[in-house]
């Protein structure tokens, strides 16, 4: 499949951010000293006495946030997905999800596609973190478009709101201007064997995954399922009728996250074979953003061995 | 371990900006802005002060540092690769895949690391910890624990400043590199600590201030600082970012972008 590169999501947040400051004067931004890295810099530049640069000090900026939400503005939060989901988990908790205050999160650098900065700045807890707290949609979007579309509904939804966007450049999904639902996935590709879910930068992988099962004769369902909570419900529903076997692929620790999610519903609802393509609980390390795909798995080939372990044992299993 | 005289340090600390240089230009990515900042002070550690020994890395007795502002790896790698921890060549593959020469460090995968950092503002107190194990133990290692300026921004600093004075930790130095920078701009526009000094006294540390790149001044402040009882100390190094390339002094774009071939080569004719 042609890999066509996009900007990368981070970059499409950062001009969301412009937009939504021109429309919306209750918007304030605020970032931890990686205003170059989030890319929150350009609304700064454009709305100073609505930016505050905390500092390197995520606990208290989210502490922060909480207040100017309390008080009725609008706070985008931004840092590095490790540093702003794990350093600020009990302001998370306290401040924001407990008194369901109208917080935005958005962080970058998601997953080890940071490349050789190294585990210490790749997040790969944050979405088990933070579909953990009571209240928050999760979401992971899969290209620049997408995030565009789902930081301005992020600012229309009233309650916390959490979306990991990433550093590299990402393929692009879906033509410009195509919305997008909190909590309404997208069936990119519809087939009778298997469904392969995925978020994020394994949204590429498994429509690539798509084509290469094809050629060998399993015809595969792809969905885009950006919004991990809430989850769409009926659209998983439906595949699970159609395909009876479901691949979960995302750039995530495989303990808690997207995967763990889908689990959950289809094993109370409507129980199919599932597998799943996720880091296998171990951190990840220095190396190109590509290079470590592949050596974590994370990559379409990882995704068709597993498609088709899922499409061999539907046929010894009774669903 | 020898240790060098102060007269033989600064050819070690040149030496140790070349590999930071080419290093970094190898890489292709990372730090070298905080990494020369901090070259003096790890140069007087490693060859001149702490007592460690590179053929057996977990001997009980070391003395410990910790680099707690992890992203100036680079400096730590080539302080331990001239001590001989590790052959040079290994430098050059820094940030690589599979590299124990990881981005920012990571313990478990290089002898010599006592810490894996990289999260800003955990180092101290990983350093009070390894500082009361040692009073535990009735040893009489040091622990050196390394701040950046930027890591006075995060809170857990201070918890740590109030604790280790709380619980009379000495044997715990920490050297603050105050290069006056941080990541988006200048400590002053970011989120300004002054009057630095006086926090950490009124902290009830032992506070020295120095110029963090005269040799001698930064000698003698540690050994200062090793006599003190019932302590800890903090040496606030005032420091300039990219110290020793004219081009990469002061000079911001340097904290997170590695120099082209090109600048490699430029830096390289200046560290003569
Ligand atoms: C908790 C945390 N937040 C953010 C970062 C990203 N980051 C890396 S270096 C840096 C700032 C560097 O400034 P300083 O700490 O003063 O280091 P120096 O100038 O000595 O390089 C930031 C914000 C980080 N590593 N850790």
């Amino acid at each position: 499949m042609e890999k066509k590169l996009g900007p990368a999501t981070r970059d499409a947040y950062g001009q969301t951010l412009v937009e939504l400051g021109k429309d919306n004067p209750n918007v304030v931004v605020l970032d931890a000293d990686l205003s170059k890295s989030t890319k929150t810099a350009a609304f700064g530049e454009k709305y100073p006495e609505r930016f505050f640069n905390m500092g390197i000090q995520e606990a208290d900026m989210v502490g922060v946030a909480a207040g100017l939400a309390a008080a009725g503005k609008i706070p985008f939060v931004s840092s590095f997905a490790c540093f702003l989901v794990c350093k600020s988990y009990d302001q998370l908790r306290m401040a924001v999800a407990f008194p369901e205050l109208n917080v935005k999160i958005v962080t970058s650098h998601g997953g080890i596609s940071v490349g050789e900065d190294g585990a210490s700045q790749q997040s790969i807890e944050d979405v088990a973190l933070m579909t953990s707290l009571p209240g928050f949609a999760v979401m992971v979007p899969s290209d620049a478009v997408q995030t565009r579309a789902l930081v301005h509904e992020a600012a229309r939804h009233v309650g916390p709101v959490y979306i990991r966007t990433g550093r590299p450049k990402t393929p692009v999904i879906y033509p410009e201007k195509t919305s997008f639902q909190i909590g309404k996935g997208v069936r990119l590709r519809e087939g009778k064997d298997v469904t392969l879910i995925a978020n994020g930068l394994l949204v590429f992988e498994a429509l690539a995954a798509s084509e290469q099962l094809k050629a060998e004769g399993i015809e595969a369902s792809v969905v885009d399922l950006h919004t991990v909570k809430p989850l769409d419900r009926k659209l998983l529903l439906e595949e699970a009728a159609r395909t009876h076997a479901f691949v979960v692929s995302e750039e995530h620790q495989i303990w808690g996250g997207l995967g763990s999610a889908v689990a959950r519903l289809i094993s109370e609802e409507q129980p199919v074979v599932m597998e799943f393509v996720a880091i296998q609980d171990t951190y990840s390390e220095s190396g190109a953003p590509d290079q470590l795909m592949e050596k974590y798995g994370l990559t379409a080939p990882y995704i068709v061995k597993r498609a088709k372990r899922a499409v061999a044992r539907k046929g010894r299993v009774s669903v | 371990m020898k240790k060098l005289t102060l007269e033989e340090l600064p050819s070690k600390a040149k030496e140790i900006r070349r590999d930071i240089i080419r290093m970094l230009a190898e890489a292709g990515s990372g730090h070298p802005g905080g990494s020369l900042s901090a070259a003096d002070i790890l140069t007087v550690l490693y060859f001149h002060l702490m007592n460690h020994d590179p053929a057996n890395p977990k001997w009980p007795d070391r003395d410990r540092l910790i680099l707690s502002k992890g992203h100036g790896a680079p400096v730590l790698y080539a302080a331990l690769a001239h001590a001989g921890y590790f052959p040079a060549e290994k430098l050059l593959t820094l940030r690589k895949l599979g590299s124990p020469l990881q981005g920012h460090p990571d313990m478990r995968r290089l002898p010599g690391l006592e810490a894996s950092t990289g999260s800003l503002g955990q180092g101290l107190s990983i350093g009070i910890g390894y500082a009361l194990a040692r009073r535990l133990d009735k040893k009489s290692y040091f622990t050196y624990v390394i701040l950046s300026d930027g890591e006075t921004n995060e809170g857990q600093t201070w918890e740590a400043a109030a604790a280790a004075a709380h619980h009379k930790v000495d044997h715990l130095i920490a050297v603050l590199d105050y290069n006056k920078f941080q990541l988006d701009d200048s400590v002053k526009k970011i989120c300004d600590m002054e009057p630095m000094a006086e926090k950490w006294r009124s902290f009830n540390w032992h506070v020295e201030e120095i110029d963090g790149h005269n040799l001698h001044q930064i000698a003698a402040a540690l050994r200062e600082a090793q006599e003190v009882q019932g302590k800890p100390c903090m040496i606030i190094a005032h420091t300039v970012k990219g110290k020793g390339v004219s081009f990469m002094e002061n000079n911001n774009h340097f904290h997170g972008v590695a120099p082209t071939k090109e600048e490699a080569e430029r830096a390289l004719r200046e560290l003569v």
